[in-house]
């Protein structure tokens, strides 16, 4: 309580760092818990030489609800809300990588209508979290939040599909073991037929915008570099990854849903640093586009939800699929006991992992470099505590 | 104010009246002319003085309000928002409701906080800020102090700021407000540099340090200093937005990376007044760049129509939003890479301005050179000098990392680890993406 006794704490810390030594001493500064960069609850503990990063000490856990253990005591259908709140800017595609393995582990076969549904929202999930990851980022490089709101737009309309199909907007618990839940409804398609045709000239606006402005260019290109062969031991995955220029992409590495039959190409990097992960998300939303425009074209009939019971009771076994989700590597992995419930609810969450590289990444640059760092990895934080 | 052509013919007796709306002077003057009569002499310099003062208050008090409005408009329909639209007719009433919620609010301070030193500054901070508009002519006669040294006082004023933004970082005893100190302090001493070159530029070219002289200068000789001197114009701009922590230099309040900088650790009303000094600072820097670059009260005669403050005030918002707008479209520089822009670019290149003041001034008095054929040729050969100057530092300064495109390839049918990156980087046709690079 004393204010007189803190003060002569603090003045006693600097007088004997001013003592020994060369009079100087690094400084710790605790970017976060609540701290308007981190996306999150994230705290990010970096050592400073005056402006410079000497050591990052990333702290997890502010977040954490304890999801794997809770998910062992509901049934499988009812983990599914689950997965919409581990990566609550991609709820579909967590979604559906827990469908995944709960259909391997059930044993299910999915109609093809379904897959192609999945596969449509999946792409509209993924539209939709680069246009965050994106804006967000630009928004670290200290841009007074214009991206940000102008792909916003883009990411609203993509909110509003999945609203107008189940009701939800951001944790959708739309897919289900053996399909997703609902069909598509009728006034979807010609929706995003509209979005589809609107697209391209958003994202020319945003390339003529950006992609040539000198300051972002300054404060990208050359930071927060990483080899690829760093960055494949470090089992980073997704744009980050794939930014260092090693092209590995589940969808054509171990497809799934039928990405197999859908005709699209994976943009790599060159350098690894920041500004290649932002070019690497653009390219891969019109990437995105292309594999939409062709599940429009050949959407299948028939039923889009296999019979599944609702409280199914898996043999005992285990099971392990994995996504490409916007962030990179997606994997769920469930045990059964043949009990209702799983006996183990594993995430493999793709920001937790590439968040391990965010220390090699930003030491030696400068404070502001690391939080542009931060910024171009795209971590959320629900994702990485769970 | 010699020749009213139109209006004064019409309105020939009323000028010098004290409801002569063009030259408020009037009033002012009629007032210490009367005390005069009948008072000592220092009750009417004090009378005088305080009514400068007052009116200043009255004008900037409102204007700044109307400012957050317009600024808030402004930057939302940047970002396609609507902006403020509840409060009053239009959100008109929003800086209202804002600042009753700021008086409201608790004003806190950090326990180990050094208490004098971090209570002063937010009171301290408004003595730039309001003292600097002293010198500012409205008009021909219009400013409260028409100083001969008037370049003078607005640098030595504007430069006491960076010491109270000190006081506030530092006895905050917060890390975010230290840094955003250290930044402020580092870059504010760097930018005084290019600003005063700019500054001495006009000073050379048009032999006086009254600001009204500059403005006078601009009249008589037809020409308004920008197009004589655009890369002055361009880097007293830039030092001050610099100043002014506004982006692309807003690094002493980076949000994103500092949260608020050296005033993180003000609440309530305390931060108020650092908002509203830093809005009105950026009024009254705009209103100078108008003032020296743009022609100030004057426009081509439109002047002897329109009331001087009224040109002023126009000329005023066009920088102003000028500053909004890159406030809402650049990203931030980084603190070494503005440090390296000021001193490398910014500082040579309004030295030699200078240096080309210098030998257009002598041409021009010693030479003996007719104005009216000297200036626009003067004017055409500096935008030149100015384009090619940028051009050369573009070349010049850009670094390694950015001289090289930065590519995306599309891996086609490779798949894999580190081979399949070897083989697609090793591809020689086009890349898909090429952005950048020299």
């Amino acid at each position: 309580m004393t204010t007189a006794d803190d003060t002569q704490l603090a003045m006693q810390g600097t007088i004997e760092a001013l003592t020994t030594g060369d009079g100087s001493e690094p400084v710790v500064v605790n970017l976060g818990p609540q701290h308007p960069s981190t996306h999150g609850v994230f705290r990010l503990k970096v050592t400073l030489d005056g402006e410079i990063v000497q050591d990052a000490e990333m702290r997890i856990g502010y977040l954490h609800r304890s999801m794997e253990k809770l998910a062992e005591e509901r049934t499988y259908t009812q983990n599914i809300p689950f997965t919409d709140r581990i990566d609550y800017l991609a709820a579909m595609s967590n979604n559906l990588a827990y469908c995944l393995a709960a259909e391997e582990l059930l044993g299910v076969e999915v109609p093809p209508r379904a897959n192609a549904i999945r596969v449509m929202f999946a792409e509209l999930q993924r539209v939709a979290s680069h246009a965050m990851a994106n804006g967000t980022f630009i928004n670290d490089c200290g841009a007074w939040h214009t991206p940000l709101f102008h792909m916003f737009r883009d990411r609203e309309r993509v909110l509003d599909m999945f609203e107008m199909t189940c009701g939800a907007r951001l944790t959708t618990n739309y897919m289900r073991i053996g399909g997703v839940a609902f069909d598509l409804p009728d006034e979807l398609l010609p929706t995003l037929e509209q979005f589809l045709a609107d697209m391209p000239e958003n994202i020319a606006n945003y390339e003529a915008l950006l992609l040539e402005n000198e300051i972002l260019h300054a404060r990208a290109r050359g930071i927060g570099l990483i080899s690829p062969e760093m960055a494949i031991n470090s089992s980073l995955s997704g744009p980050v990854l794939r930014a260092t220029g090693v092209p590995w992409d589940l969808r054509k590495a171990n497809p799934y849903c039928g990405y197999e039959d859908y005709e699209f190409d994976v943009p790599v990097g060159e350098q690894g640093d920041c500004f290649d992960r932002f070019l690497v998300r653009m390219a891969e939303v019109k990437e995105s586009l292309k594999i939409l425009r062709q599940v429009v074209d050949t959407l299948p009939d028939g039923p889009w939800l296999a019979d599944v019971p609702l409280h199914a009771r898996p043999d005992p076994g285990e099971s392990y699929a994995r996504v490409e989700s916007p962030r990179g590597e997606l994997g769920f992995y469930l045990v059964s006991d043949g009990g209702p419930a799983p006996y183990r609810f594993h995430c493999r969450p793709p920001s937790l992992i590439n968040l391990t590289a965010l220390k090699e990444m930003s030491i030696g640059g400068t404070l502001a470099d690391a939080i542009v760092t931060l910024g171009s990895i795209d971590i959320v934080v629900g994702e990485i505590d769970r | 104010m010699t020749d009213f052509a139109g209006l004064t013919s019409v309105l020939g007796s009323t000028l010098g009246a004290w409801y002569d709306f063009r030259d408020l002077n009037n009033l002012q003057r009629l007032i210490t002319e009367w005390i005069a009569d009948w008072g000592p002499d220092w009750l009417a310099s004090i009378i005088a003085g305080v009514l400068g003062t007052l009116g200043i208050l009255g004008v900037i008090g409102p204007t700044l309000l109307i400012l957050i409005w317009v600024e808030r408009k402004v930057i939302a329909r940047f970002q396609q928002r609507y902006g403020p639209n509840r409060v009053g007719p239009k959100g008109l009433l929003q800086p209202v409701a804002d600042a009753v919620k700021l008086i409201l609010k608790e004003q806190l301070a950090p326990r180990a906080a050094d208490k004098l030193i971090f209570f002063l500054p937010p009171v301290l901070i408004f003595v730039p800020g309001v003292l600097i508009w002293g010198v500012l002519p409205f008009g021909p006669r219009m400013s409260v102090a028409d100083l001969n040294v008037g370049v003078l006082f607005l640098l030595a004023v504007s430069g006491t700021t960076v010491l109270v933004i000190f006081m506030a970082g530092w006895s905050s005893n917060n890390k975010y407000a230290l840094f955003g100190a250290m930044r402020a302090v580092a870059m504010s001493i760097s930018y005084e540099v290019p600003m005063v070159l700019a500054l001495l530029t006009l000073v050379v070219f048009s032999g006086t340090m009254s600001i009204n002289g500059i403005v006078e200068w601009q009249q008589q000789e037809d020409v308004i200093f920008i197009l004589l001197f655009p890369l002055s114009a361009i880097a007293f701009f830039f030092a001050a937005s610099a100043e002014l922590n506004r982006t692309p230099a807003d690094i002493s309040e980076a949000e994103s990376e500092i949260v608020a900088g050296y005033h993180t650790e003000y609440s309530g009303m305390r931060f108020g007044l650092f908002y509203a000094v830093e809005l009105g600072n950026t009024l009254v820097v705009s209103a100078f760049i108008a003032t020296f670059f743009l022609g100030g009260w004057w426009l081509w005669g439109l002047d002897q129509w329109v009331p001087s403050w009224i040109i002023l005030l126009a000329k005023t918002g066009a920088v102003y939003f000028l500053l909004i707008w890159t406030r809402g479209t650049l990203p931030r520089l980084r603190v070494d890479q503005l440090m390296s822009f000021c001193w490398k670019a910014l500082v040579p290149a309004t030295l030699l301005f200078v240096v080309v003041a210098f030998v257009e001034r002598t041409l021009l008095i010693s030479e003996g050179w007719d104005t009216t054929v000297a200036l626009p040729i003067m004017a055409v050969f500096n935008i030149a000098l100015t384009l090619g100057a940028i051009m050369l530092f573009a070349r010049v300064s850009r670094p390694a990392a950015l001289r090289r495109p930065a590519r995306i390839r599309m891996a086609g049918t490779e798949i894999g680890g580190l081979r399949a990156a070897r083989q697609v980087a090793s591809r020689t046709e086009e890349p898909q993406f090429q952005v950048g690079g020299d």
